[in-house]
């Protein structure tokens, strides 16, 4: 695969992203996204419903055309390249798209001939996608005797069929239970051992982007935040301790006069906020005075990343715009 | 990169033998399916079984047909299997309302294929179950008079494949633009139900009125059925009158159009078709 032109695919991003905006009518969905995606990386794209999250993966899938600016996905431009972008990524939809009469192989040996995959390796590859994410002794049954869990796998497993060089995944995990939802991040740990592929996921999950390299958040068109899910929890600034003890009201006075922090009784536990809760515990116990009985130390979550920046939470933030997603209002209107 | 892993595999880029086997791949799929669905068979015959013996029977004794030296049936047998080609391949077409549904179709339109090779798989499934199906009444031609002559059986075959072609062409561009299953059933009553009657599967187009002869020459199914009925006459023994009145061939304004003309309108037809299809779908997707 490396007769391609230009520089060797390894140097060039997978996903490059300048200035792409997108415009549905008077709704303006995407405002302008600037992105690299190094090749590895375990790239998460995070937002409430109509963020403009799913208009730009289906940008990059070469399956909505944008406004204006530059997209290029593994090295190829999606508006001038489309073939070529197509055969280097696998696409995971958040809807499915199986043929539930078929059983699981015959799935991916349409999809194989589809996407043109080598005769002579076929047969092998789809073993080897259809072992890893623990389908292969299922091959042979009709899709529509899979568990919800067993279809996303499955479709995870064509998605990597061809080869890409960019899985994208639209919300893999949606409508999944917490146990498969976890195990779909296992096979996609996994995955990423076997194979040097870049994946790009969105999620409105803010546990499951914990397991990518790094993420961006975006809000109504834009994103506000980019870096790793540390770094990002890292500028939010505060861990919370929460501690009960045998004289609350002891402990709070100490906390202001002898640490300088301001604690409140919140939920039952004296409640703080300090920069690094696992060091500030040792100096917590050595000089609080009053007998601790229990600590908890809370690390800011990506939920508390997403209120820093868009000042609400991601569930608030879905509520007042639920029809102001531009591609369900499209729909609605029956576009 | 991911050549040095095991079974990481080469694709190659476009190319017109990546589109055939596309277009393959998807007429496998039709045929899968079609096995795997018994009753859709069994149902399928159902209808023309019931015109041929049902209708056909039923009507012989008031239908005089020419002289009397060909029976109703007989007539009717040409018309009745472009029937049954009729429904099964329009259902072929239009079942791409069921995979839009199911999200396969966009399984189908993210490939790095042409919305052409895709769509010409599709009518090739669809016309080969179509003429499949229609071999079970072909069987049947003894029982109503029909020889079982090779070159007669072969032709029929033939024209019947170019008809369900034709067929799921137009149900292909029929789906394009619905959304929704339950949207599905009403078109079929509203446009191939119409091709049938207007078509002289079932009765002569000889003698019509002008506003039916106008109709019927409209309808591309029309010039599928004609040479269907020709070539079974000629394998009959029947008077000049008689053929004349049952087997009128196709008039224009006082020209017959020959057979050949009328088969190259079917094919031509099959390629307008898929084109409307093909733009069709690359638009709404």
């Amino acid at each position: 695969m490396g007769e391609v032109s230009g520089p060797p695919a390894v140097q060039r991003p997978a996903v490059y992203l300048r200035g792409l905006v997108k415009r549905y009518q008077e709704v303006e969905a995407v405002r302008g996204i600037d992105l690299d995606v190094a090749p590895g990386e375990t790239f998460g794209f995070l937002g409430p419903n109509g963020a403009g999250k799913s208009t730009t993966i289906k940008i990059l899938c070469t399956l909505v055309a944008a406004t204006s600016g530059t997209a290029r996905v593994a090295g190829f431009d999606v508006a001038t390249e489309r073939d070529a972008v197509r055969q280097h990524i696998g696409l995971v939809f958040q809807e499915p798209t199986l043929d539930t009469y078929l059983t699981g192989e015959q799935n991916l040996r349409f999809h194989g001939e589809l996407y043109g995959v080598d005769r002579s390796s076929a047969a092998a590859r789809r073993e080897e996608v259809l072992r890893m994410v623990g389908l292969w002794e299922r091959r042979g049954d009709p899709v529509e005797t899979y568990s919800g869990g067993m279809r996303r796998r499955l479709e995870i497993a064509r998605g990597l069929l061809h080869s890409p060089r960019v899985l994208f995944l639209d919300e893999p995990t949606i409508g999944l239970d917490p146990q498969t939802r976890a195990s779909i991040w296992d096979y996609l740990h996994e995955l990423h051992r076997g194979e040097q592929i870049t994946v790009f996921v969105t999620t409105h999950y803010m546990d499951e982007a914990e397991n990518c390299d790094r993420i961006a958040i975006m809000n109504e068109g834009r994103i506000v935040a980019l870096d790793t899910p540390g770094s990002l929890k890292a500028a939010v600034g505060h861990d919370r301790v929460q501690i009960t003890t045998a004289d609350d009201h002891a402990a709070i006075e100490a906390l202001r006069d002898r640490f300088g922090l301001d604690a409140a009784v919140r939920e039952g536990t004296v409640t703080m906020a300090v920069a690094d809760g696992a060091s500030f515990v040792p100096q917590l116990f050595a000089g609080l005075g009053t007998a601790i009985r229990s600590v908890t130390v809370t690390r800011p979550s990506l939920d508390d990343v997403f209120l820093a920046h868009t000042g609400s939470t991601i569930r608030d933030a879905e509520q007042p715009r639920g029809m102001a997603n531009p591609v369900v209002a499209a729909m609605a209107r029956g576009r | 990169m991911s050549t040095n892993t095991v079974a990481a595999v080469r694709v190659p880029t476009g190319g017109l033998a990546h589109q055939a086997r596309a277009a393959l791949v998807v007429w496998q799929r039709e045929m899968i399916r079609f096995g795997k669905d018994r009753t859709r068979i069994v149902s399928s015959l159902v209808q023309p079984l019931l015109f041929l013996f049902v209708l056909g029977v039923g009507l012989s004794s008031i239908v005089s047909a020419g002289n009397g030296s060909v029976g109703f049936t007989t007539f009717l047998f040409p018309g009745v299997l472009a029937l049954s080609v009729l429904f099964t391949a329009a259902f072929s077409g239009i079942s791409m309302v069921w995979d839009r549904e199911f999200g396969f179709l966009r399984e189908m339109l993210v490939a790095p294929v042409s919305t052409t090779a895709i769509l010409t798989g599709k009518c090739f499934g669809g016309a080969t179950v179509a003429t499949l199906q229609s071999l079970i009444l072909l069987a049947l031609a003894g029982l109503v008079g029909v020889p079982y002559s090779p070159v007669l059986l072969l032709t029929l075959v033939g024209l019947l494949f170019l008809m369900a072609f034709m067929i799921t062409a137009l149900g292909l561009v029929l789906a394009a633009r619905v959304k929704r299953v339950e949207s599905a059933m009403p078109m079929v009553q509203l446009i191939i139900t119409p091709l049938m009657f207007l078509s002289g599967a079932l009765f002569p187009l000889s003698g019509l009125p002008t506003w039916l002869a106008v109709l019927t020459n409209l309808n591309p199914m029309t010039y599928a059925v004609a040479p269907m009925r020709t070539a079974v006459f000629d394998q009959l023994d029947v008077d000049a009158l008689t053929r004349a009145t049952l087997d009128p061939g196709i008039v224009w304004n006082g020209w017959a159009v020959p057979v050949a003309m009328q088969v190259a309108i079917v094919a031509a037809s099959c390629v307008v078709l898929l084109a409307a299809a093909v733009a069709r779908f690359t638009r709404t997707e």
